[in-house]
């Protein structure tokens, strides 16, 4: 069958391109090793869950690689050889769902909220959403493909808020780091990573009628190792009390 | 005619892999392109501008390659010290660094708070990043080291003489360097300025860190594709032909120039 | 208007401590060995290169006076240069080419005198590039440049040795019409004895950075000084022990008419050489039987190899061959008188 074999080989190829180098590991795992593709956001939480992990289960080796949620899908689509896909919205996950993949029901682990991020001592004064429509702001937000992003437009449709972004920014890394150099005044992430970046900007909490509920589903692969029992094991681990604690401690909200 | 030398036939299979290896991406975007589409595709107005702003920011920061680039080459081939090789290496630089980390460096340089943007802005009246002019020295940034280097050597290659027998016919330095030595670079000159474009061209890494992501304002055809990657594979495959098109449509008829002289 | 050097410079492995005088309408020939030092000479006195210490002056004006002197640059120095490899700008004709080095006139007036001075050199294609003309062509528009600058002194650096035999007389004849006709001092580098007979009124012979011997080329001849001077010239020359009035020369003596003591070199004329078919009666001094090696026939004279404890060459008629039976190889008596040897002390 080479039009498969094509269409992987182009489409990797220019994903490999145009991928920001160091952001991506191997797609393919060592054999032995269990691959987790989990997005950005989930970045710090899921180390500190895949150590504690190990301890629990001596064999078992993790591979964590993670992206934006739509590169990550991307790849999957491609054919990268993954076991477990965190995802941190639902429509991402519908997508890899349609690949016939998984082997059951995505199992939502996690929920995360958004806030403001700004510059350190909050110079520019910002209360809440509608300070965002101020002239004198600069404001960054991620691109509309990426989940972050959706949601931030999302929210400040709801608060008939109209921010001009003066960035689609490729991930929520990208835009604390913008607010972080002090390129720009303002940026809408999730509250977990300002609480991981909080030595570097400051948060200001968006109300709750206002904000919207993102939620991370996790799912087991069968294009992996279909007889490896570790993928299934991480997925349990996940959604353990042990886990839940884990992602709680970096700021994320029970399902 | 002398017949060309024998190829020998031991290099043929690794040759032949290589070819391949170059030429298979490309059957693959073919193979997958959205072909019934692709004219509407192109026709839509975020490819047009993305295009367009392609084409003026790879002009202008071949542009500032040029007026900037080939003094700096010219200095480093007038002769070797320390300095010399240290600014070598610098402009060296950004052919290595990630071009992400060459945006993140540009940002801390000339960003809003950045070590001459801050100083920098009033007297501009913008900030940088974020603007048009943000991206032309973002591809600058990563496209002028390759002009650069490409003169020098040139240069370096010219026979010293020429210059010296100019200057027993009466021109000074100024005069030498504007009908000698130019001149006589001038086909190195070409390549060095096609090298730079072409790399311009391409450029992502450093303009989605230092300008950000704005369609219609540095939202170049590289971060089209990127962008596009995440939602419209068909999209970005169109782009991403429409790049390769435009790349040929250069290259091929100036191939001569950039290609080693025979 | 007249060109004085003095000339002190490290370079490498050369050390240059050289000092001559060209004068005005005089053409004088710098020869010597490769890495004499010769084309760095020519280098300092075009500005090319600055020296360590000395000076150069042209007429009155000093254009180079060490490192703390004053240093004109090449471009006001009025000093024309012939390269060997022509230089020819390759991106221009070869009218603009001569029309480059035309100073002070409009772009049209430049063009005619260019076109003036290429007519005198005999070109007659003056849109052609370098890269179609020949060697002989190339270098005479070089010529016509270096001219056309209207330079105060003129330098040529071997300007005939990249030509191939065909074009070089015809180039040599041209050469020296033109140098006779400039008014100033006239300085080349050459290698060829034969060159710098047809151009040169003096030579000045450069060995390992210093001048060995300046002169006439009548005053080379009967005095060489050195043995690459007596090399160049074709004649014979032996480094030996002088004592009472004999040469010790390895196995072999030589009488000699002067009362040296110590090392010297003794230079004889090939001219100078007799040979005889059986041993000569009366006053040479010097008679020895010596085995023909060769013959070189030249084209009113023939020059003689001669074997033995004491090789030399000999310079006999064409009759003197036949008559000697040269050609049969064999032995044949040399004799040289004793006043013929030319002793110089070391």
């Amino acid at each position: 069958m080479p039009l498969p074999l094509l269409r992987r080989l182009s489409l990797t190829t220019l994903t490999l391109l145009i991928t920001l180098p160091g952001a991506c590991t191997k797609p393919t795992p060592a054999a032995e090793k269990t691959m987790v593709f989990a997005a950005a956001s989930l970045t710090a939480a899921f180390e500190e869950l895949a150590e504690a992990f190990a301890q629990g289960h001596p064999g078992a080796r993790l591979d964590l690689h993670f992206a934006g949620t739509p590169q990550l899908v991307l790849q999957l689509q491609e054919g990268a050889a993954v076991d477990v896909f965190a995802s941190a919205d639902q429509a991402n996950m519908q997508k890899v769902v349609a690949t016939g993949k998984t082997t059951a029901a995505p199992a939502t682990f996690a929920r995360n909220r958004l806030t403001i991020v700004v510059e350190k001592g909050n110079p520019k004064g910002i209360a809440g959403l509608a300070d965002l429509s101020r002239q004198d702001l600069r404001v960054v937000l991620c691109g509309p493909e990426v989940p972050a992003g959706r949601y931030a437009r999302q929210a400040l449709d709801q608060a008939k808020v109209a921010v001009a972004s003066r960035s689609d920014e490729p991930s929520v890394k990208a835009v604390v780091s913008k607010v972080a150099l002090g390129e720009v005044d303002a940026g809408i992430v999730y509250v977990t990573d300002a609480a991981g970046a909080k030595d570097k900007v400051d948060a200001v909490a968006i109300a709750d009628e206002q904000n919207v509920i993102a939620s991370y589903p996790i799912v087991r692969l069968q294009c992996g190792h279909a007889e490896d029992p570790v993928g299934e094991q991480f997925v349990a681990f996940v959604l353990s009390a042990a886990g839940q604690a884990v992602l709680a401690r970096h700021g994320f909200a029970a399902p | 005619m002398t017949p060309a030398p024998r190829f020998p036939v031991l290099l043929w299979l690794p040759a032949a892999l290589a070819a391949a290896f170059f030429l298979l991406p490309l059957v693959g975007l073919c193979q997958r392109a959205p072909w019934s589409s692709l004219a509407t595709r192109l026709a839509s107005p975020a490819i047009r501008d993305a295009l367009w702003l392609s084409l003026q920011c790879s002009a202008a920061a071949t542009t500032l390659s040029l007026l900037f680039g080939l003094p700096l080459a010219a200095w480093l081939a007038a002769g070797s010290s320390r300095l010399r090789t240290a600014v070598r290496v610098l402009v060296t630089l950004p052919m290595v660094l990630p071009p992400v980390v060459g945006g993140v460096a540009m940002l801390l340089a000339y960003g809003r708070n950045g070590l001459i943007g801050s100083a920098a802005e009033p007297w501009l009246g913008f900030a940088l990043p974020f603007t048009t002019p943000g991206v032309v020295l973002a591809e600058t940034y990563v496209a002028m080291p390759f002009f650069v280097l490409a003169v020098e050597g040139g240069l370096r290659g010219l026979d010293p003489r020429y210059a010296e027998a100019a200057a027993t016919l009466g021109a000074g330095p100024g005069r030498v360097f504007r009908t000698v030595t130019v001149p006589m670079l001038l086909p190195t000159l070409r390549s060095g300025l096609l090298l730079a474009w072409a790399r311009a061209l391409g450029e992502f890494g450093a303009t989605i860190t230092f300008a950000g992501n704005l369609a219609g304002a540095t939202r170049t055809m590289p971060l089209a594709v990127y962008t596009a990657l995440e939602t419209d594979p068909d999209a970005a495959i169109t782009l991403s032909l429409l790049m390769v098109g435009i790349a040929a449509a250069v290259l091929f008829p100036l191939r001569r120039h950039w290609l080693p002289s025979r | 208007m007249k060109l004085a050097a003095d000339l002190h410079l490290r370079r490498g492995t050369l050390r240059l401590d050289a000092g001559f005088v060209v004068a005005p309408g005089s053409t004088v020939a710098l020869l010597g060995p490769n890495g004499a030092g010769k084309t760095t000479a020519l280098r300092c006195l075009a500005g090319l290169l600055r020296l360590d210490a000395g000076s150069i002056t042209l007429g009155e004006r000093r254009l180079d006076g060490g490192p703390d002197g004053p240093f004109v640059p090449p471009e006001h120095r009025g000093i024309g240069l012939l390269f060997q490899d022509h230089l020819l700008f390759p991106h221009r004709t070869a009218l603009q080419n001569v029309a480059y080095g035309v100073r002070g006139a409009s772009r049209k007036r430049a063009r005619a005198i260019a076109g003036a001075w290429l007519e005198r050199v005999g070109i007659a294609t003056p849109e052609l590039r370098p890269a179609q003309l020949s060697g002989g062509q190339a270098q005479r528009v070089a010529l016509a440049r270096a001219l056309a600058s209207n330079p105060s002194a003129l330098l040529l650096d071997e300007p005939l040795a990249a030509i191939d035999a065909s074009a070089r007389f015809e180039l040599r004849r041209l050469l020296r019409e033109h140098l006779r006709a400039f008014p100033g001092p006239r300085l080349l580098v050459l290698h060829d004895i034969a060159d710098a007979l047809a151009l040169a009124d003096r030579l000045v012979v450069l060995e390992q950075g210093q001048v060995v011997q300046a002169g006439s080329i009548n005053d080379l001849v009967c005095r060489p000084r050195s043995r690459y001077v007596a090399d160049l010239l074709g004649v014979n020359s032996f480094v030996g022990d002088c004592r009472d009035g004999h040469v010790r020369l390895g196995a072999a003596s030589l009488t000699v008419a002067t009362a040296t003591t110590g090392e010297v070199l003794v230079t004889v004329h090939p001219r100078a050489v007799s040979l005889f078919r059986s041993r000569p009666e009366g006053s040479p001094r010097n008679v020895w039987l010596a085995p023909v090696l060769g013959l070189e026939h030249q084209l009113e004279r023939v020059r003689v190899e001669l074997g033995g404890a004491l090789p030399v060459v000999a310079e006999v008629t064409r009759a003197a061959v036949d008559e000697l039976r040269l050609a049969d190889g064999g032995e044949v008596w040399v004799a040289i008188k004793a006043t013929e040897l030319v002793v110089t002390a070391r």
